[in-house]
């Protein structure tokens, strides 16, 4: 047994400051893109999400470049573009997709602008890389405490919200019909989805942190069966994958002669197969493998 | 509809939207307990109507009086129907659950109360059965049941319905006007239901707003739906005919131009060429 975890986990794993980060940090943002999530995908706004974490791209980006905290810029650039999305907002859905696409466009612009200077005039050529792609064992430690002011107020925001929120995600008219004032529940939304994708942002990178938000909440509504339970296993299989993948790329030092492989990648791969293994089956069966007594203790008992 | 017990007065109601004239000068009241079917043709102004008493639509003038004012808290409101993807875990009680306290702020608590609540109102409208399914699989009936009993759970005094007819089965569409009937004497309440064919509802409705070119004919279904009332509403020449317990309303001109509200009624308008 003890053979096996020493196999498992390389020494130096639970020593290292940089992996107690990215354990820490990530772990959190997953948390938090797991809960916002779930919401996400229900309201039909998964594209906004990803949307959102690549513009923040273009404040992680600046953040590079004058030296500040990579996730302040990461969030600020996410609030700017949230607000930016619901000013432009109409009622129709595809409507919302062109000013929410307009926004991507104009964000990634200014991206590929800054990522440029950071490369040119900082001659780091590992910025683009790190912004868009997330490096998690360089996280500063000096990161932690704005993560976790910034993935307790996410929490918090959902957790006030929550069922206003799920109400205008059913039909907005009947949320307005119960006094909801939906544009403003729609732009606190996107504002906790930037803050969620900030999050991610910092650990896998700009451009994964949608992997982070939406495939973990897509594997979960599969199968819970209510919104609340989602959001937890959501939350659960997002921490999974995080951890896993910190742990193979951690150990992947060793079988690939010292280069590894990056977490991002690790950490996206899992959520991948997961949401395969939850896709392949009709849901129906899910559903019933998910109910305690019935399947799942086949399901065990062959396993 | 006497005017001083009104619980709904819509006062000289005009609405334009982008130019165009959707309602002129409405003018009604509905007096508690009423059970008011708003007739018109599609496109004749019927869901304006009904999203400017909710008060999501302002009027151009003319103002809509809701007894004891607090508009929202006295209304319940069920929509057409409801888009959700069956993928997404929202059951049936859920839903009704939201009807009462969608709005407040916070986790919701597992009160024992609540879920009497809940259980009550889902009992009342025969959704028992369906509770724990997901609001995306159920059938069209099913869903008007369930959007029923999430407006009622808060016991509005005015209860609006766009179109709850639409889409559904002949034996639905009995069912559900005979439990709406049932549930507005039960609660006590005042029923506008707005519908392209008033026929399923002439056993149940006691008043009538009969909407056409946007401008409004309103009172007791015998007194509104007549041969010179409808020809001057719709301005040409209109034939009431009573058959089989049906009520089919001919419009001898269609075709030249005023009549193009009856002309996309097919259910209840039979044109004469």
């Amino acid at each position: 047994m003890s053979s096996l975890l020493s196999a498992l986990f390389e020494p130096g794993w639970n020593s290292s400051e940089p992996v107690l980060t990215a354990v820490v940090i990530g772990g959190g943002a997953a948390v938090v893109s797991g809960v916002v999530g779930v919401l996400t995908v229900m309201r039909g706004q998964s594209f906004a999400g990803h949307a959102l974490a690549d513009v923040s791209s273009a404040g992680g980006a600046a953040a590079f470049l004058l030296g500040l905290n990579p996730l302040l810029g990461f969030l600020l650039m996410g609030i700017i573009a949230a607000a930016g999305m619901e000013s432009f907002s109409a009622h129709r859905i595809r409507e919302r997709d062109l000013a929410t696409g307009g926004v991507l466009g104009a964000g990634l612009g200014l991206s590929a602008l800054l990522l440029y200077l950071d490369v040119t005039s900082k001659s780091t050529t590992g910025a683009a890389i790190t912004v868009m792609f997330g490096s998690m064992f360089a996280m500063p430690p000096s990161v932690v405490p704005l993560a976790l002011a910034v993935g307790t107020s996410a929490i918090l925001a959902i957790a006030l919200l929550y069922r206003p929120l799920l109400l205008s995600s059913l039909d907005p008219a009947l949320a307005r019909v119960r006094g909801v004032p939906v544009r403003l529940i729609g732009l606190c939304h996107l504002l906790v989805v930037a803050f969620a994708v900030a999050l991610s942002a910092v650990t896998v990178g700009a451009i994964l942190s949608t992997a982070l938000l939406i495939g973990p909440a897509a594997v979960a509504l599969r199968i819970a069966g209510r919104p609340g339970g989602a959001m937890l296993l959501a939350a659960s299989i997002g921490v999974a994958a995080t951890w896993g993948g910190i742990l193979i790329a951690y150990d992947s030092y060793d079988w690939t002669g010292g280069h590894g492989w990056p977490v991002s990648f690790c950490i996206v791969t899992i959520i991948f197969l997961a949401y395969l293994a939850a896709g392949c089956p009709a849901r129906d069966k899910v559903r019933a493998a998910a109910r305690p007594g019935k399947g799942s203790v086949q399901a065990a008992g062959r396993g | 509809m006497r005017e001083e017990s009104g619980v709904l007065a819509v006062q000289r109601v005009s609405v334009s939207l982008s130019g165009r004239r959707i309602l002129d000068e409405v003018d009604f009241a509905l007096h508690g307990g009423a059970f008011c079917g708003l007739i018109g043709a599609n496109g004749s102004g019927k869901t304006t109507l009904l999203r400017t008493i909710l008060g999501f639509v302002t009027p151009t003038s003319g103002r809509v009086v809701i007894d004891g004012g607090r508009r929202l808290a006295q209304i319940g409101y069920v929509p057409q129907k409801i888009v959700l993807d069956p993928a997404i875990p929202m059951r049936t009680r859920d839903l009704v659950g939201l009807g009462l306290d969608g709005h407040r702020l916070g986790l919701p608590l597992a009160a024992r109360a609540r879920r009497r609540l809940v259980d009550a109102m889902l009992e009342a409208v025969g959704a028992t059965s369906f509770a724990e399914q997901r609001v995306g699989e159920l059938s069209g009936g099913e869903q008007q049941r369930a959007l029923i009993a999430h407006a009622l759970i808060r016991r509005p005094r005015l209860l609006l319905l766009d179109e709850p007819l639409a889409n559904l089965d002949i034996r639905s569409i009995a069912a559900t006007v005979s439990l709406l009937r049932r549930l507005a004497l039960e609660y006590r309440m005042t029923v506008l239901l707005s519908t392209h064919d008033m026929n399923p509802l002439l056993p149940a409705m006691d008043c009538i707003v009969y909407l056409a070119n946007g401008r409004a004919a309103t009172g007791r279904t015998e007194d509104v739906v007549r041969g010179e009332v409808l020809s001057r509403l719709f301005g040409e020449h209109v034939d009431v005919i009573r058959v089989h317990g049906r009520i089919l309303v001919i419009a001898a001109g269609a075709g030249n131009g005023a009549s193009t509200d009856i002309e996309r009624n097919p259910e209840h308008v039979v044109q004469v060429p």
